[in-house]
């Protein structure tokens, strides 16, 4: 019995560290994603038209906004479940989201292109199954300026990314334009979810304020969405609140938070579900979305 | 002095049941793993198009590999019973369920949080990896807590606890990185949509080793049974034999954790099954538990896909509710 015992636990121990050496192997990537085929003797336009993807499959709903706004939107044959912009994209498959992608569904569409987000572990498999997947950080807009660039030349027109680009920050640069000067450097608020976290400078929508002419309330070292107190942020009196519409009339009712002047005076922008999902999108419609918030800032302006 | 410690077997009907439980099984196992390749995205459809990529590559291996989770974890089911000699026994009360969650979290927040060659490095080995190791490391800091595996409420104890901590500091990881909160959440509900033949080697090995590791086990199962007195007393190296135990706990815990994620029930609801139907001695139970759990996670999984095709439910949540449900039906019969 003992010396059963000895050699049952020498064999577990063993199979142990094997099993630890080899689960990485198990995860060996596949060098590069499978390219199709080059035929040896083939014209330029042959060339071009294997390497652009025709059948593209986008997990993320700001990568599926980009593929649209580049002109590629009929390329598209299936989306998340979250993409609802351009309204067209409603009506093709939807594939789940990032964390629960129907893989089947998704080799069933026989995509040349999967599109979506760093460290979603459906990336893995579907590259195992010879798919080629390109991820996108969607963090800044310096990251969203890189997508847009790189998938313009995936999809075959690369001057269409810088294109693209130069009309966002024209809409930008009319949007901080539209400001009035009252509330220009005014220190805002812009809540991203209940619990509360809020927009910080580093996010792309602290970006954006920035990029309109507004301060935030959220110095730079706490991150890019941080978790707040909600001390904090009545003690920062912020100027503007920024938040759903729903929300911004259920704020005063939280404790301590009646005290926020900015609540008390009127000096809040509550955004529909629409705009409101478009703001926090770091997609293609950024410099639509700045527009918003300087809309909102006339109001204000309007109704003092 | 080694002394035949089964259960001496009382006739005849104990013997077919244990048959007929295993032909079941086998039927089962043959039936659903058909059933397995029939269902997917377009429903109970054979694919019209790339039928070998999507039967081979994406069927085939999920199938199979419901199946060896659901035989880990079943194993691991009638392992902790045996071990801590209670039936509500679970493997995830000992600290593998929260240390391979943990380990996850590390992962997903340090890929967020930077690229530093560390930080590559823990990308690149793996979710799996990952969770395999937190299984073992959460284990081990239990055995430490409790200081070996000598007492069975201790280990217990131990676990709770191991649990709660590491649940606590995750957690806090998630706080300071929200985006590791999303690969959290799938990480807890269980799911078999990414299993390929890869990590179905992976898993094949794992029960190449559990099961003969844990069916010369079983003897000193039958033994502990006795009680723990009566066990020393009969010369058994108890203290050796717990060792033993949890590690191959730990194993198949670990293993099945680090490529599904955590499937609820599974474990504890395998040995009920075959004790109830077919009673026998730890050799049979173990490996019968095995074999349901595999017949269990396996109909679990063809009905996530088929009940709502193309739509696919977490394969936890069926297995929660199946067995959850089960069990609730149990303690009320105990009750009543």
């Amino acid at each position: 019995m003992t010396r059963a015992l000895v050699q049952a636990v020498r064999t577990l121990l063993a199979g142990a560290v094997a099993l630890c050496l080899a689960l990485p192997a198990a995860h060996a990537q596949p060098a590069q994603p499978a390219q199709p085929p080059q035929p040896a003797h083939s014209t330029q336009a042959a060339e071009a038209a294997v390497r652009t993807p025709q059948r593209i499959v986008s997990l993320v709903p700001s990568l599926t906004e980009t593929v649209c706004s580049l002109g590629a939107c009929s390329r598209l044959v299936g989306t998340d479940r979250f993409a609802n912009w351009p309204p067209s994209v409603l009506q093709l498959p939807k594939l789940g989201g990032l964390d629960d992608a129907q893989v089947e569904s998704i080799v069933a569409l026989r995509p040349d292109l999967v599109l979506a987000a760093p460290s979603a572990r459906v990336v893995r498999r579907l590259r195992d199954l010879g798919l080629t997947v390109q991820v996108f950080a969607s963090d800044s807009h310096a990251d969203v300026r890189r997508s847009i660039d790189a998938l313009a030349a995936t999809l075959g027109d690369a001057a269409a990314g810088p294109r693209l680009w130069a009309a966002i920050e024209r809409e930008l640069a009319a949007a901080r334009d539209r400001v009035p000067p009252a509330w220009r450097g005014q220190r805002v608020y812009f809540e991203v979810s209940t619990t509360p976290h809020a927009a910080g400078t580093g996010s792309f929508i602290g970006q954006t304020l920035a990029g309109l002419g507004l301060a935030n309330i959220v110095p730079p070292a706490l991150g890019a969405f941080p978790q707040l107190s909600p001390e904090f942020i009545v003690r920062a009196q912020p100027d503007v609140v920024m938040a759903p519409r729903r929300e911004i009339s259920a704020m005063a009712a939280r404790p301590g938070w009646a005290a926020l002047q900015a609540l008390g005076h009127d000096r809040h922008c509550g955004f529909d579900a629409a705009g409101y999902e478009m703001l926090v999108r770091p997609g293609p419609r950024l410099g639509e979305a700045a527009g918003l918030i300087a809309d909102c800032l006339v109001a204000l302006e309007s109704r003092r | 002095m080694a002394l035949d410690l089964t259960v001496p077997a009382t006739g005849a009907t104990d013997h077919s049941r244990r048959r007929t439980l295993a032909l079941g099984l086998a039927a089962a196992a043959a039936l659903l793993l058909t059933a397995g390749l029939w269902v997917g995205s377009e429903g109970w459809a054979w694919p019209a198009e790339q039928a070998a990529l999507i039967v081979g590559q994406i069927r085939a291996p999920r199938s199979l590999g419901a199946l060896a989770v659901g035989a880990l974890l079943g194993l691991a089911g009638a392992l902790a019973q045996g071990l801590f000699r209670n039936p509500l026994a679970d493997p995830f009360l000992i600290g593998t369920a929260a240390g391979a969650s943990l380990a996850v979290v590390v992962v997903l927040a340090a890929g967020v949080l930077g690229a530093s060659a560390a930080t590559q490095w823990f990308g690149d080995i793996g979710l799996a990896a990952a969770a395999f190791s937190g299984a073992l490391g959460g284990m081990l800091l239990t055995l430490l807590m409790a200081r070996g595996a000598q007492h069975s409420l201790r280990l217990l104890l131990a676990g709770v606890v191991v649990g709660m901590v590491c649940g606590a500091v995750a957690d806090l990881l998630v706080t300071l990185s929200p985006q590791a909160m999303r690969g959290r959440q799938f990480f807890m509900l269980g799911s078999t949509a990414l299993l390929g033949w890869h990590q179905l080697a992976l898993l094949g090995a794992g029960l190449a080793l559990a099961l003969p590791a844990a069916w010369r086990l079983s003897r000193g199962l039958d033994a502990l049974a006795l009680g723990e007195d009566t066990a020393t007393s009969l010369g058994l190296p108890l203290a050796r034999l717990r060792g033993a135990l949890v590690l191959l706990l730990a194993l198949a815990t670990g293993l099945a954790v680090s490529q599904a994620g955590l499937v609820a029930f599974v474990g504890l609801v395998s040995p009920h099954l075959v004790r109830r139907f077919a009673p026998a001695p730890h050799g049979y139970t173990l490996l019968a538990s095995a074999a349901t759990g595999g017949v269990l996670l396996l109909g679990a999984d063809v009905l996530a896909r088929g009940l709502l095709a193309p739509l696919e439910l977490p394969v936890g949540v069926l297995t929660a509710l199946l067995g959850g449900g089960y069990l609730l039906w149990l303690l009320h019969r105990r009750a009543g």
